[in-house]
């Protein structure tokens, strides 16, 4: 089986989010990168149907240099090679053509990814990739089994969830709990030095929707505190001071 | 030109947030001065499609097919607006609209944004604001492309409410079988608990409630109050709730009116999920609790006190 598993390299979600030069970049000082955390999830599963079922797991990102730390991090996890676009992810439907351009010649039985990146939580890249490639696309999945070449499923509906099954290839945006996630280990941190990692050129995208100015959101005027003997007391502030109730 | 939005049910019941989302479209489309439809796919009656007119909305296109499946969904969606000539896609944010809206993106050639938080500026530009790292920053952004599709977050805007009626005409749609390779083969849903996502209130636990036995105080206090139910990471990690349950970063994102928070510390990932909330109260026995800082009404004791107290104390002020 050979799987493609979408990267993001995005800040830790613990990171301060702050801008610089006018509120127009967002600010790097002092902020973590990692692997997108759902797309730590759908590198996990595919690592674990690999090893199942044997085949290959490539991971891509779109994205400067920088963003190879990251990239060697999935290889450490267990991905057998990487490639790269060497662009900045401009918006959702650049990542999801460079993304499709490059699957479009590799015949992939699974692409994977998370059901959004945590910085622009457009969850949109996996149905574009679908569109583009006339595959059917599936998100978010939290539960993926393969037999023969049949995906058998749990999709997140409102309330609750469905079963599905699909035949492959297809496109499937993941969260939690379709695997746990993996920590590299030291026989994995070694070989991820020297496992292949390619640098691709992008192709160009017309139209990009590029943010003119960033805004951080207003902060709340301070906590007001209810005594604990007279919790009832929080309705009446609710009602008439907060108009809420 | 004109503008479309595709509107979900609930049941036969056209969803709180899909009427906002009428309501947006339709003021969108009277800055434009153009006219507003809707798509509806679902299985409902006439008196609640008439009713989108109360929300602007000028004639409704009625699949009646509830069991469409997503993708086939964005085909319809690109048929219908194509046989109306829309430019302009809006969508209410779902878990469902999220799994297939951007497909119709790349058909229509649009420009797209998701997690639109405000009515668009149309000074001669298209200009929107829209949130990003999980709430925690808004982006200001023109899009260019002659299409556009719009994913628009709940409480964008004050919804217009008017007596008018819509006009609704059916249609219907032959998917293509690429679009219905995809098998249900099984549907597992909690009955009768009020969406997360559409709740005006939501309680959440933490894991200050000690365990799985004790949910129904919070249960209890949402009763009462006609809330969701909610609960932190840790909880749906540790299996106490279920998975869709989970509010946070990684979880559901929510902005109800009232947020409360019972046992729960805070941390960054689960403000991420919630501080789009008009009003939040946060309820520990820490008064150190990180939440305190990120709350604009807190009770510093011990939950299992506390929460029957509430509850006696809604059903008095709301009955």
């Amino acid at each position: 089986m050979k799987i493609l598993v979408c990267i993001t390299h995005v800040p830790d979600t613990t990171s301060k989010i702050s801008f610089v030069e006018n509120d127009t970049k967002f600010n790097t000082s002092g902020v973590q990168y990692i692997i997108g955390p759902y797309d730590e999830y759908a590198l996990s599963r595919a690592i674990e149907l690999r090893d199942m079922a044997g085949g290959t797991v490539t991971v891509i990102n779109v994205g400067s240099a920088d963003a190879e730390v990251t990239i060697r991090k999935a290889l450490a996890i267990g991905a057998d090679d990487a490639v790269r676009v060497n662009a900045d992810p401009a918006d959702a439907y650049f990542v999801a053509l460079q993304i499709s351009e490059y699957a479009k010649n590799e015949n992939f039985d699974l692409i994977l990814m998370g059901r959004e990146s945590i910085d622009f939580n457009g969850n949109m890249v996996h149905g574009m990739v679908g569109e583009m490639l006339g595959l059917p696309s599936l998100s978010p999945i939290m539960k993926l089994d393969i037999q023969g070449s049949t995906a058998t499923m749990w999709k997140e509906i409102e309330g609750g969830k469905e079963v599905v099954t699909l035949n492959m290839p297809l496109v499937a945006g993941c969260q939690e709990p379709i695997a746990e996630w993996k920590l590299p280990n030291m026989k994995g941190i070694m070989s991820a030095r020297t496992k292949p990692l390619k640098v691709i050129e992008p192709v160009a995208v017309a139209d990009a929707i590029v943010a003119s100015k960033y805004e951080l959101p207003a902060a709340r005027s301070g906590v007001k505190m209810v005594d604990a003997a007279t919790p009832e007391k929080l309705f009446e502030l609710l009602k008439n001071e907060a108009k809420v109730l | 030109m004109s503008i479309i939005c595709y509107v979900e049910c609930a049941g036969s019941t056209i969803k709180k947030s899909s009427l906002e989302c009428a309501s947006f479209a339709s003021q969108v489309a009277s800055k434009l001065g153009v006219r507003a439809y809707a798509i509806v796919i679902a299985n409902t009656d006439n008196a609640q499609l008439e009713m989108l007119g109360n929300y602007g909305i000028a004639e409704v296109l009625h699949i009646d097919d509830a069991q469409m499946l997503p993708m086939a969904r964005a085909s319809a969606i690109y048929d219908a607006s194509k046989s109306i000539n829309a430019n302009i896609v809006i969508f209410p944010k779902s878990v469902s609209v999220d799994g297939f809206a951007s497909r119709l993106a790349v058909k229509m050639k649009a420009n797209m944004v998701s997690n639109v938080c405000e009515l668009p500026i149309t000074d001669g530009t298209f200009t929107v604001k829209r949130s990003l790292y999980t709430g925690k920053a808004f982006a200001i952004t023109e899009l260019k492309s002659e299409n556009k599709v719009l994913v628009v977050k709940k409480n964008a805007v004050q919804p217009i409410v008017t007596q008018d009626k819509a006009s609704v005409k059916k249609i219907s749609f032959q998917p293509q079988e690429t679009d219905t390779a995809l098998k249900v083969t099984e549907v597992v849903k909690s009955s009768g608990d009020l969406l997360l996502t559409e709740a005006e209130i939501v309680v959440s636990g933490g894991r200050g409630m000690k365990g799985p036995e004790n949910w129904h105080l919070i249960e209890n206090l949402a009763k009462a109050l006609g809330a969701a139910t909610g609960c932190s990471k840790p909880v749906s990690d540790m299996d106490w709730r279920p998975h869709h349950e989970h509010v946070g970063q990684t979880g559901v994102k929510v902005s109800p009116n009232i947020y409360i928070a019972v046992g729960i510390s805070g941390a960054i990932q689960h403000l991420a999920g919630v501080n789009t909330s008009k009003c939040i109260v946060v309820i520990n026995k820490d008064p150190e609790a990180p939440f305190f800082k990120a709350a604009d009404y807190g009770i510093v004791g011990d939950a299992f006190e506390i929460l029957p107290k509430l509850t006696d104390a809604a059903k008095k002020i709301l009955t």
